[in-house]
C-alpha cells in the first residue's frame, strides 16, 4: 500500500502538569491524500484542535508520528500553514503587510522583492481583499480578517492547509460566503486541507471525507464518512441531494445519538 | 363606514438649489476657535477663582505665604524674563529648568534602554523572572531620596549622583510594565511566529517589540514623571544648578514669591514631559496598538 500524502500514525497526546496526567488523544490513525479536503468534527473539548496543532507541529506527539510527504513533522513550519480560529493577524501591520510578512519569510532568497509583492497581492486577490490591503485589522470586519488569514496561509504555498474552526466566530451569512470562497479556491488550487469544525453542514458541504471523533479524554477516531458529491458543489443544489442528506444524517446521528454522554 | 379620500395635489415642481451653499467665510476658523475656547476657558476660570480665593486669604498684610499680587510685585522680573543670565546662579528660570531637563533626559534615556532590556529579559525568561522580580519589587519601593546618600558616597560628585537617582527612580515602572507586556503577548502571535519559523532576532523586532509597545510606553510615562519628581528633590540637596537648587536657594534667601513662580514652572514642565512621552507612544504604536 502506497503511503498517503499526510499520514497520522498511532498518534497519542498526553499532557502532564505536575503529578496529573491527562491523555487527550489516543491512537489516532488517519491518511489524507494529496488534494483531499478532510474535516474533523466532534464535540467541543474532544481534542480536535489538539490534533490539528499536532499536525501543525505546535504540540509535540507523545506517541506515534505525523508524516507529511515522507517527512516526519517535528516542529511548526510554513509547509503546514494554519488559519487560526481568531484570525491572529498582527494588529500593528496592515492587511498587505500581514501577508507580506509571511511571503518575505517563506520566499526569502527565492523570489525578488517585486515578485514577493506581486505574490502578496495575488493572494489578497484570491480572497477578494485587494481593496482593503492598506487597512489595519482593527478597521475591517471579522469575515474580512478571516479572509486575510486565509490569504496569509495560502501565500505560504503550504503542502497542507490547516483550518482551525475558521468560520466559528462568524455570523451565518458571512460564514456561508466564506465557505463558498474556500471551496472555490480549493477547487482551483487543489490544496490538501485539514479542517476542524463543529458545524455539520459545513463539514458535509466542504469535505471529501469527514472524520468523526469520539469524546475525550482519550479521544479517538470514531468513524470516517466519505462524501461522494461532485465538485463544484453548490449549496442550494446540494441541499436536496440524497447523498448530502444521508451524510448529514449520519454525522448528526454519530454526534448526538450514539455518543450522547 | 367611509374613509375620507386622500387627496393628492398635483405635484408641483420643487425648486431645488443643487449648488453648494455659498461658502461662509471663517466657518472653519469659528469652529476651531470655539473648540479651543471650550478647552481653555474652563481651566482659566478655575485658575481665576483659585487666585481670587488665595488673594482674599493672604491679604497684603499677612507675612507668611505671599498673595498673588505680592508675588507679581516681588518676582516680576522672574516671571516676565525667564532668559536673563547674570552669571553664576543668578539666571532666569528657563536656564535652571534646562539644566534639570538635561539631567533628566540623560538619566531617563539610560533607564529607558536598561529598563526595556531588563523587562524583556524577565518577561521572556522564567528563571530570570524568579530570580530578579522579588528583588525589583523590594527595590522599587525605596524612595528616590534614600538613594542619594549612597550615590553620593559612590560617585563623590553632584552630577553623576543626580543622574543615578533619576535612573534608579524611573527604571522600575519601565521594567515592570515591559515585563507584563512581554508576558501578555497573545499565544496567537507566538504561534504565527512559530509557523513562519521567525528567528529570535526577527521575533524580537517583528512580534515582541510591536506587541509590547503600549506597555513599554505606559512604563516610560510613569518613569518620566517619577524622574522629574526625583530631580527636583535631589537638586535641593545637591546644590549647584538646576531648578531644585533654585527653589532651595530662594528659600534660604526668604524669597517665597520666587519659589511659587518656580513651582509653576516645575509643574508645567512635568506636564509637558508627560504629554511628550504619551505623544511619542501614540506615534510609535500608530494609534491602534491594542486591538
Amino acid at each position: 500500500m502506497a503511503k498517503a500524502y499526510l499520514s497520522i500514525e498511532a498518534v497519542g497526546v498526553t499532557f502532564q502538569k505536575g503529578a496529573s496526567r491527562s491523555e487527550v488523544l489516543h491512537d489516532i490513525n488517519l491518511q489524507v491524500d494529496q488534494g483531499e479536503f478532510v474535516s474533523i468534527i466532534g464535540h467541543s473539548g474532544c481534542g480536535k484542535s489538539t490534533l490539528l496543532n499536532v499536525v501543525a507541529g505546535l504540540i509535540p506527539v507523545t506517541t506515534g508520528a505525523v508524516i507529511l510527504d515522507r517527512e516526519a513533522v517535528e516542529a511548526p513550519g510554513p509547509e503546514r500553514a494554519v488559519v487560526f480560529q481568531n484570525h491572529s493577524l498582527l494588529p500593528w501591520l496592515s492587511v498587505q503587510e500581514n501577508v507580506r510578512l509571511a511571503v518575505d519569510k517563506v520566499f526569502a532568497g527565492k523570489k525578488s522583492a517585486a515578485e514577493r509583492r506581486d505574490w502578496t497581492l495575488h493572494n489578497l486577490d484570491l480572497v477578494k481583499m485587494t481593496q482593503a490591503r492598506d487597512k489595519r485589522p482593527s478597521e475591517i470586519s471579522g469575515g474580512m480578517k478571516q479572509r486575510v488569514g486565509i490569504a496569509r496561509a495560502l501565500a505560504m504555498q503550504p503542502k497542507v492547509l490547516l483550518l482551525d474552526e475558521p468560520f466559528g466566530a462568524l455570523d451565518a451569512l458571512t460564514r456561508a460566503h466564506l465557505q463558498d470562497s474556500v471551496m472555490e479556491i480549493q477547487t482551483a488550487l487543489k490544496n490538501t486541507v485539514l479542517m476542524i469544525t463543529h458545524d455539520v453542514d459545513e463539514a458535509v458541504l466542504l469535505s471529501d471525507r469527514i472524520v468523526m471523533m469520539t469524546n475525550g479524554p482519550r479521544a479517538g477516531v470514531g468513524q470516517i464518512l466519505a462524501v461522494d458529491l461532485a465538485r463544484p458543489r453548490d449549496r442550494l443544489a446540494v441541499a436536496g441531494n440524497p447523498t448530502y442528506i444521508a451524510g448529514r444524517a449520519s454525522v448528526i446521528e454519530f454526534l448526538y445519538a450514539r455518543r450522547a454522554a | 363606514m367611509s374613509f375620507p379620500k386622500p387627496e393628492f395635489s398635483a405635484s408641483e415642481p420643487i425648486a431645488m438649489d443643487l449648488r453648494d451653499p455659498p461658502p461662509r467665510p471663517f466657518a472653519g476658523l469659528i469652529r476651531h476657535a470655539s473648540a479651543t475656547a471650550a478647552a481653555v476657558l474652563p481651566p482659566a476660570f478655575t485658575l481665576l477663582v483659585l487666585m481670587t480665593v488665595w488673594q482674599l486669604l493672604c491679604g497684603d498684610s499677612y507675612e507668611g505665604l505671599p498673595s498673588p499680587t505680592r508675588i507679581w510685585a516681588e518676582s516680576r522680573e522672574l516671571i516676565v524674563d525667564p532668559f536673563f543670565d547674570r552669571g553664576g546662579v543668578d539666571k532666569g528660570l528657563f536656564w535652571h529648568i534646562a539644566t534639570s531637563l538635561k539631567r533628566v533626559a540623560l538619566g531617563f534615556a539610560i533607564s529607558a534602554v536598561c529598563g526595556v532590556l531588563l523587562g524583556v529579559l524577565i518577561g521572556a525568561n522564567r528563571w530570570a523572572h524568579r530570580g530578579l522580580d522579588p528583588i525589583f519589587q523590594v527595590l522599587r519601593t525605596v524612595p528616590p531620596l534614600a538613594w542619594l546618600p549612597i550615590s553620593l558616597a559612590a560617585f563623590h560628585e553632584a552630577n553623576p549622583s543626580a543622574l543615578f537617582v533619576i535612573f534608579v527612580t524611573s527604571i522600575w515602572p519601565i521594567i515592570i510594565n515591559t515585563a507584563v507586556g512581554v508576558r501578555n503577548i497573545p499565544d496567537d502571535y507566538v504561534n504565527v511566529a512559530r509557523v513562519l519559523r521567525l528567528s529570535p532576532v526577527e521575533y524580537f523586532f517583528k512580534i515582541l517589540l510591536p506587541a509590547t509597545t503600549p506597555y513599554i510606553f505606559t512604563g516610560l510615562r510613569i518613569g518620566v514623571g517619577m524622574s522629574w519628581l526625583a530631580i527636583v528633590a535631589s537638586e535641593m540637596l545637591l546644590g549647584g544648578v538646576g531648578v531644585g537648587f533654585f527653589i532651595w536657594d530662594q528659600y534660604n534667601a526668604s524669597r517665597i514669591s520666587d519659589i511659587v513662580v518656580a513651582l509653576a514652572w516645575v509643574g508645567l514642565t512635568g506636564f509637558f514631559l508627560d504629554r511628550i512621552v504619551a505623544f511619542a507612544g501614540r506615534i510609535v504604536s500608530r494609534g491602534n496598538a491594542l486591538s
